[in-house]
């Protein structure tokens, strides 16, 4: 839920500097941290994606069979990464969760996105008063504790994963708004938009077909943002009971029993997988998001 | 000054009117009323006295004049009672809050204690190995989810070496109060602190680069100020105006993570207390919490808006 905008650090001026103070271990410690993670971290959500869409094909147990005779047992030939309480086969729910993990945080960020897009377009094209109140609306919406409200819709709404997509998604859009309004701003006096105005476009034909177009880049990368923040919070909730339910697997509700001590203690196949792949997931989106900055970014471009 | 301050309270107003509405409504609209917590579901009641009891709760009114006559209340500081039990949501809240407070003030310490420093070194010694370290830690602390987080810290300090308690506030037997406390403190306050200290490295690190290239900098040297008088009072003193932003952005987050921290710390705060009124669909305290964390919210916001201005004498505020 947070903006995770934490890593706009990159300017033209730092990349000068770049250029004149490098050695070649740097360089190579640039490109390993730069690119190379970025790969890396495409190559894992790629095979997480892959290994999600093939849950049925590849999940060697149905995650939400009980099996009284093999609870709580240590990874085996059997069962590669144990079982839990029930016994169940922990990695054919870690990859069944993983359908339910990636699928909320792509639609919770889809709905942030889109809302940011269509506020910031209609609040920047717009101007005077529709943006002074829709700037304002984003004022408030930002200084909502938003867990407060998260918790209270989900608790009155009931966790299903419908509803954890669509409350996390109708209080992340703050920041897309800014940087669309942003955008939009600076776009409204370009040419090509005098140009259609005068031929008679409509505002809303403006908005989505030639000014949308050219604001879509950093929409992508502040997109890419919510989906990793979206699935921390996803998994936080779930975690805390207040998602995703039981019998269904994701990677955050896969954590909740390692609260109690003797599970944290003795059984870690039961914890440490489901959190490792949460943090793999989420780095990997942020890596990849930062690349992408790095090459969408048209005010980096000449470098 | 003041006169800026009062604006911004006053604009606080319907803030909160806001979000109090939106979660009035959302609990009215929630299966399930008090009556059918109150009775016994085995003995039958004749509608008639189901009725009288709304009628004396007050629960046949629409839910509109409900949320005046709550607000009213509110004004005069009563929040009204925990279902299921005597105790005024106001003290049950007002005995979490300490806890809340402790935790995340120094949760907020700890990442600015730790992540400027961090910053200012990295912007100094950019590109340096160090710099690329912290960056990829900053990424690792942004990434990890904070209860996963808790747990690894928990597991590897206090449940393999045994040098910080698992859970809880404070230990009554402990010999020094003060010293017991604080080991209560630290796990669940740099659990907390993590992904903060990582932002604040990483916003550090931008705004002083971003104010070492400006020309008051090179001016400053130009004139002859030794290094550090231009580093610390021309160069830290603007990159702290952008910082304070990010303070103030931070403070939402800071108590959202708390509700989970807490949670897991078995730390006795407002956030335990949400969720565990969540699980007991307790609405009355829920909207107590909802009112008093978003106040703690706003006012905390107020508060760094205070601070840039103190710190940016450039800002006039009419």
């Amino acid at each position: 839920m947070n903006d995770r905008d934490d890593f706009q650090h990159l300017d033209e001026r730092e990349r000068r500097l770049l250029s004149s103070r490098d050695t070649p271990l740097k360089r190579s410690l640039r490109r390993f941290l730069r690119h190379r993670m970025a790969v890396i971290g495409a190559l894992v959500l790629l095979i997480l994606g892959l290994t999600s869409l093939g849950a049925p094909i590849i999940a060697p147990y149905d995650p939400a069979e009980v099996d009284v005779t093999a609870i709580k047992k240590p990874p085996s030939s059997a069962h590669l990464l144990g079982t839990d309480y029930a016994g169940r086969d922990v990695l054919s729910r870690l990859i069944w969760g993983g359908r339910v993990s990636l699928s909320v945080g792509l639609v919770a960020a889809g709905i942030a996105v889109a809302i940011g897009t269509v506020i910031g377009l209609i609040s920047g094209f717009s101007g005077r008063w529709v943006d002074f109140w829709l700037q304002r609306l984003t004022d408030v919406v930002m200084t909502i504790p938003t867990f407060i409200i998260v918790i209270t819709l989900v608790a009155v709404l009931g966790p299903s994963i419908f509803n954890i997509m669509f409350v996390i998604g109708i209080f992340g859009w703050t920041g897309t708004c800014r940087l669309v309004r942003g955008e939009t701003l600076s776009m409204r006096e370009r040419d090509f938009v005098m140009a259609s105005r005068c031929i008679g476009a409509s505002p809303l034909r403006i908005m989505f077909r030639h000014i949308l177009p050219n604001v879509i880049a950093p929409v992508i990368v502040a997109g890419t943002f919510l989906i990793a923040g979206a699935i921390l919070s996803e998994a936080g909730l779930s975690f805390l009971g207040l998602g995703v339910r039981m019998p269904t697997a994701t990677w955050g509700n896969m954590l909740t029993n390692a609260q109690s001590i003797t599970v944290l203690e003795s059984m870690p196949w039961l914890w440490l997988p489901p959190g490792l792949l949460i943090t793999a997931v989420v780095l990997s989106i942020n890596f990849l998001g930062d690349a992408l900055r790095d090459a969408l970014d048209p005010r980096l471009l000449n470098r | 000054m003041l006169r800026y301050i009062v604006r911004r309270l006053l604009i606080s107003i319907p803030v909160l009117l806001g979000i109090t509405m939106i979660t009035f409504a959302a609990y009215n609209l929630a299966p399930g009323d008090p009556i059918s917590a109150m009775i016994d579901p085995s003995v039958p009641v004749a509608p008639e006295v189901l009725e009288k009891m709304k009628e004396d709760l007050g629960l046949n009114k629409p839910v509109y004049v409900r949320y005046v006559i709550w607000l009213k209340e509110a004004l005069r500081g009563n929040l009204g009672y925990a279902y299921n039990s005597s105790t005024p949501v106001l003290k049950k809240i007002g005995d979490r809050l300490p806890a809340t407070l402790a935790l995340t003030t120094s949760a907020m310490l700890l990442a600015i204690g730790l992540g400027v420093p961090l910053g200012v070194y990295s912007a100094l010694r950019q590109y340096s190995a160090l710099d690329y370290v912290l960056t990829f830690f900053a990424f690792v602390a942004v990434s990890i989810p904070a209860f996963f987080f808790a747990l690894g810290i928990i597991y590897i300090f206090s449940v393999r070496l045994g040098l910080f308690p698992v859970q809880g506030l404070r230990d009554p037997d402990a010999a020094n109060q003060v010293l017991d406390f604080l080991r209560h403190l630290a796990l669940p306050a740099t659990a907390l602190g993590l992904e903060r200290i990582a932002g604040f490295q990483r916003y550090t690190r931008s705004a002083v680069l971003e104010v070492l290239g400006q020309d008051y900098m090179t001016t400053a040297r130009a004139k002859g100020l030794p290094e550090r008088t231009v580093l610390w009072r021309h160069g830290f003193r603007n990159a702290l105006i952008s910082m304070i932003t990010i303070l103030s952005l931070n403070i939402p987050g800071l108590f959202g993570g708390a509700f989970v921290i807490e949670w897991i710390f078995s730390w006795p705060g407002m956030g335990q207390l949400a969720v565990s009124s969540v699980n007991m669909r307790d609405y009355p305290t829920l909207m107590g919490i909802a009112l008093i964390g978003s106040t703690l919210v706003l006012l905390s916001n107020l508060l760094a808006d205070i601070l840039y201005a103190i710190a940016d004498p450039r800002i006039r505020y009419t």
